[in-house]
């Protein structure tokens, strides 16, 4: 199979290492990345023979965003079988992931979960006896990407792409009335309505869009969660983790009292942080609803920071978690050993291991913690551009959906009819459906049936 | 006693708008066929609205045409009044629709059937049907007579286990007072196809004499009368006119009043009804702030005063139907001759089903129309029509028919049924296709006609008919981009006039016929030289041009589509032995067992990444 769209991503994990690579790969790689990239030979990458490095600088528009050196490699001998170029980068989050935004505005696609490897089996590049790793693996990078992306779909980005989609799908649904059943006593689409509704959805869409560039919208980082039932500790080791590194990089207020969440830097390895309300079954449906919201984020985490304490015997509650913390990834935590030893610690180490003793109060083991979390995280070889991912499909989602909303007004500048504007509209509403995986003809027929009275 | 009776290749339980057109397909392909109704007076029967198109629906049928289907032939020649509507929103949506003598269609229909070779036309209650160990199909008549073949289309509609309501009263009945057909919906049972109830009803119908035309609107049809054939050999005039009336808060009181005695509100009837063909009394609770409701009153035929009250339908009880009726202007005295009913039938769930509508689990089986979860008269007939196609090419050993839903409406209809199933009667809708600017009704001929003509069902005659206005369309689309309008007072005047700026420099006249406000009629005095062509070829040359950055946007959508389209997972497939497939992947690939990626790509709760899986278990497949 020839898949015709070239893609790219970061494929160095996003910490704050010395060299970053952005890998694009397709037929169109080249030609993309010379629209970003000037060499210092003034020699275009297209016309290179590959298996070449080219020093130059990273351009967007006029100025210079990093110097960078791209290595070609032409198809077949690559990695994907396609034409592929890396740009080796200076290894910045920021820098990284402008450079990638550089990429993708140009023409390129955010690769999906286990692209390159696909592609690479696809075009001949790996036996047949490979096929099944890549399928599991590609499996489970989407699981990965999926739950990235539900996560950014909480948010208030998503409640805002929601609204906007509300006021879309509420006229793309009345002209769908109006043009279906045109026995019915609709209303006619009043133009300057129609104009302003789309107006007003462009403006917020290209609202979001500038805010995606200047970071507001995005988080990176490793999920992590700390649990743990009440009283062992949690917000301790929490302020422990964000105070102690004065790398932090965001304070991120949460949308509820009861997660505290914080981007932290441990070493290197970037993790966004949450604090969770204390595990336990409760009467109380305040603190019922932080239990239930403490219970998603542990589903959610990619790694687990399960707290115990260890001057206490271990109770119903520590074995529940227990439970739920099985199939994670878990870093076992004993705290308080500046008190005396009293819980048995078996229990815990037969299901996860070793545990990591600290004192979260005075900081001992600290620095034990800090390689029991890098070293988790180099060796389990996390992608940790899973949530960058849903970012950047969330951001070309928005820009697609720009696009459909300026046709539409176009169309509407030049008089067109309102079959040509409608499907204009809908390709919007289908561009920010896109990540919760709905379809917006479906979409469109359930809002005619909510809102209007139509039919014989 | 049982008796053998005879054996068909292709046999039709239903003679309504699916079977119809099932039954002619399989026989104008040469297969032996045989259609089963169960009253040979109501062929073709419109138990509720007499009229045929409408939006989407009128797309349907010049499909239908298109591939050689009958259904827009018979419309065009007993059509009462014609309108196209939707007229100024543009061509995408622009849709035919007749109103149809009712009573002569389905004579016409009943005639087309007995006078086709290869095809028995039999009144008959089939009773029992089952597969034999040889996989051919064996049914059985209420008077015991044996049949066999080797596909069965079941074509029910509303008779399978029928059950009529009116208020508190109900009973078991088909349509129209015509019996009901329960002991094959046990016999279907029995066989585990998954079955459900769905409902649905249809309005009273008064005596002429007895309405008061002074207080009502008349709705007449159009001058220029465009037919649902390309290829009609019948002149179509307007005969009778429609009226226009309104319910008013008198209506609401008695309905609201008596509502505790509708069995929908009382709990009685479980059917799903269809959500965009509400009842009066839905529609006076769901949408309470409204005042009043259009009423349409539609001739049901030359030969009969009866009228159908369109946007009455209801399952209230007789006296409350009476009286509600009584409240609404012009029919203060208004007789009724058939009251407004309920019905509710078994229909199957269409995930069961391939896109070929064949079973997945059952070989030679078919399903069509209403029983297949639809609604409507060309639904059912588009669905008969493939249904039909498919059944003969598997006896011929044919690849099934499967229309890409980029293609046609009839792709769209099918492609969600089978894909995405269905939870109320399903209707067509022009909001339902992604597509919509290149599934237009004028230009069906020149989506499906080829697709007909390979498949047998169009003439070559016909066909040949079609490639000369293709040609025509060519050579007067290259006259146009050629043709140079110099500037001039003349032509500036009517440029300004439509509020369109005037021309400095030469322009082609293609490029004037890019600008919403001009037409070809406008620009004639202008284009001296234009020869004379029919008008449906002006029209694509119009609409091609107009349109073209936006036919060529969502034809790029459609390829992107096609490559997903071309990618066959084969039947046997075992989806719970490809590794990496999620579990809810899994689970729905098993039920719905698409027939390639693009459908699985559609399917809710297969992901991305479970597509991507499927491409490299189909390369590693093909590499073994």
């Amino acid at each position: 199979m020839t898949d015709k769209t070239t893609i790219a991503a970061i494929s160095t994990p996003m910490g704050t290492g010395g060299v970053g690579i952005i890998r694009i790969s397709g037929e169109k790689a080249m030609e993309i990345t010379d629209k970003v990239f000037k060499a210092f030979s003034g020699n275009a990458l297209v016309s290179s023979e590959g298996y070449k490095a080219h020093f130059g600088r990273i351009f967007d528009g006029e100025t210079a965003v990093d110097e960078a050196i791209c290595l070609v490699f032409k198809a077949p001998h690559s990695y994907t079988g396609e034409n592929v170029v890396e740009i080796n980068c200076h290894g910045g989050v920021f820098i990284m992931k402008k450079i990638l935004r550089l990429v993708l505005s140009n023409g390129a696609s955010p690769a999906a979960p286990g692209e390159f490897t696909k592609r690479a089996f696809l075009n001949g590049k790996m036996d047949l006896s490979k096929a099944e790793g890549v399928m599991s693996l590609i499996s489970a990078q989407g699981e990965q990407g999926a739950n990235a992306a539900y996560n950014l779909l909480e948010g208030s980005l998503s409640r805002k792409i929601n609204e906007i989609n509300s006021s879309l799908l509420s006229v793309a649904a009345h002209m769908a009335a109006w043009v279906d059943y045109p026995d019915d006593e609709i209303e006619e689409i009043d133009d300057t309505n129609l104009r302003n509704t789309v107006q007003t959805a462009l403006i917020e869409i290209n609202t979001l869009l500038s805010r995606f560039d200047s970071g507001m919208a995005v988080t990176t980082g490793v999920e992590a969660a700390i649990v743990g039932k009440p009283n062992v500790g949690k917000s301790t080791l929490m302020n422990l983790l964000t105070g102690y590194d004065r790398s932090i990089v965001t304070a991120v207020e949460g949308t509820t009292r009861d997660v505290v969440e914080e981007t932290v830097n441990l070493n290197g390895c970037i993790l966004r942080l949450s604090d969770t309300a204390g595990m336990r079954e409760t009467g109380d449906l305040v603190e019922k609803i932080g239990v239930d919201r403490s219970r998603k984020k542990l589903e959610r985490a990619a790694v687990i920071f399960a707290v115990f304490d260890i001057s206490r015997e271990l109770s119903d509650e520590d074995i529940e978690l227990i439970e739920m913390c099985k199939g994670k990834t878990v870093i076992p935590i004993i705290n308080k050993t500046d008190l005396d030893r009293k819980a048995d610690i078996s229990i815990i180490e037969n299901n996860f291991g070793k545990c990591v003793a600290i004192s979260a109060k005075d900081g001992d083991g600290y620095d034990e913690l800090c390689e029991t979390v890098t070293t988790l995280i180099g060796t389990k070889n996390f992608d940790t551009t899973a949530a960058m991912l849903a970012n950047e499909r969330q951001r070309l989602c928005c820009e697609n959906a720009s696009a459909s909303l300026k046709e539409a007004l176009d169309a509407m500048d030049f008089g067109l009819t309102l079959d040509a504007i409608g499907v204009c509209i809908d390709g919007a509403i289908a561009a920010l459906l896109e990540l919760t995986g709905q379809k917006a003809s479906e979409a469109v027929v359930d809002e005619v049936f909510r809102q209007f009275c139509v039919g014989k | 006693m049982e008796y053998f009776a005879k054996k068909y290749q292709v046999i039709v339980i239903g003679a309504g708008h699916a079977g119809i057109e099932a039954g002619l397909a399989a026989a104008r392909l040469g297969c032996e066929t045989c259609v089963f109704t169960i009253n040979l007076d109501w062929v073709g029967n419109m138990a509720c609205n007499p009229s045929i198109g409408g939006t989407s629906k009128g797309h349907l049928v010049r499909e239908i045409d298109a591939l050689g289907g009958e259904m827009g032939k018979a419309a065009d020649a007993n059509t009462l009044q014609s309108r196209i509507l939707n007229l100024g929103k543009g061509p995408a949506v622009h849709s035919l629709r007749a109103q149809i003598d009712r009573r002569l269609y389905s004579d016409h229909m009943k005639h087309v059937l007995e006078l086709q070779e290869n095809l028995d036309l039999r009144q008959a209650e089939i009773t029992d049907l089952h597969q034999l160990d040889d996989g051919t199909w064996q049914v059985k008549t209420h008077l015991e007579a044996v049949y066999t073949a080797d596909c069965v289309i079941l074509a029910t509609g509303t008779f399978l286990a029928g059950k009529v309501y009116v208020g508190d009263v109900s009973y078991e009945s088909g349509p129209d007072g015509m019996f009901p057909a329960n002991k094959l919906a046990v016999a279907l049972k029995n066989m585990g196809l998954p079955t459900r109830r769905f409902k649905t009803g249809t309005p009273s119908r008064v005596n002429r004499r007895s309405v008061d035309f002074s207080k009502l609107e008349i709705q007449e049809g159009d001058e220029n009368i465009v037919t649902f054939s390309f290829d009609c050999n019948c002149e179509v005039k307007n005969k009778l006119p429609c009226y226009v009336t309104y319910t008013n808060l008198e209506t609401k009181d008695i309905i609201l009043k008596n509502l505790h005695r509708s069995p929908l509100y009382g709990g009685k009837i479980d059917g799903k009804g269809p959500r965009y063909c509400p009842s009066i009394e839905d529609k006076i609770v769901r949408f309470a702030e409204k005042e009043r409701h259009q009423i349409f009153i539609e001739p049901c035929g030359e030969n009969t005063e009866e009228m159908y009250l369109q946007g009455l339908s209801s399952s209230l009880p007789e006296d409350v139907q009476l009286k509600f009726i009584h409240s609404i202007p012009g029919l203060e005295n208004a007789e009724t001759m058939r009251t407004a009913y309920a019905i509710e039938y078994d229909c199957v769930d269409p995930l069961a089903l391939k896109a070929s509508l064949e079973f997945n689990d059952y070989s030679g089986l078919f399903g069509a129309g209403q029983f297949n979860g639809s609604s409507g008269y060309e639904e059912a007939a588009a669905q008969g029509l493939v249904a039909g196609i498919n059944a003969a090419h598997k006896i011929l050993g044919k690849e099934p028919l499967i229309l890409e839903r980029s293609g046609s409406y009839i792709g769209t209809l099918i492609d969600d049924l089978v894909t995405k199933g269905c939870s109320d009667p399903y209707r067509m809708m022009t909001s339902r296709s992604e597509y919509r600017l290149l599934l237009r009704q004028d230009n069906a001929d020149h989506r499906l006609t080829p697709i007909g003509y390979e498949i047998g069902l169009i003439s070559e005659k016909r066909y040949q008919k079609y490639l000369k206005k293709l040609e025509l369309i060519d050579i007067e689309k290259k006259r146009v981009q050629n043709l140079v309008i110099s500037p001039g007072e003349e032509i500036n005047k009517l440029l300004v006039s439509r509020e369109t700026s005037p021309l400095n420099t030469g322009v082609r006249f293609a490029e004037l016929l890019k600008r919403p406000q001009l037409n070809y009629e406008l620009l004639t005095p202008f284009d001296k030289e234009r020869p004379a062509l029919p008008y449906e070829v002006f029209e694509q040359v119009e609409i091609d041009i107009k349109y073209e950055g936006y036919i060529k946007r969502q034809q790029a959508q459609v390829d992107e589509m096609h490559r997903l389209e071309v990618k066959k997972l084969p039947e046997d497939t075992d989806y719970n032995s490809i590794h990496g497939l999620r579990l809810e992947a899994r689970e729905k690939l098993s039920k719905i067992r698409p027939h390639n990626i693009g459908q699985a790509s559609r399917i809710s709760g297969v992901s991305p990444s479970d597509i991507s899986v499927l491409l490299i278990y189909l390369e590693k497949e093909c590499k073994k």
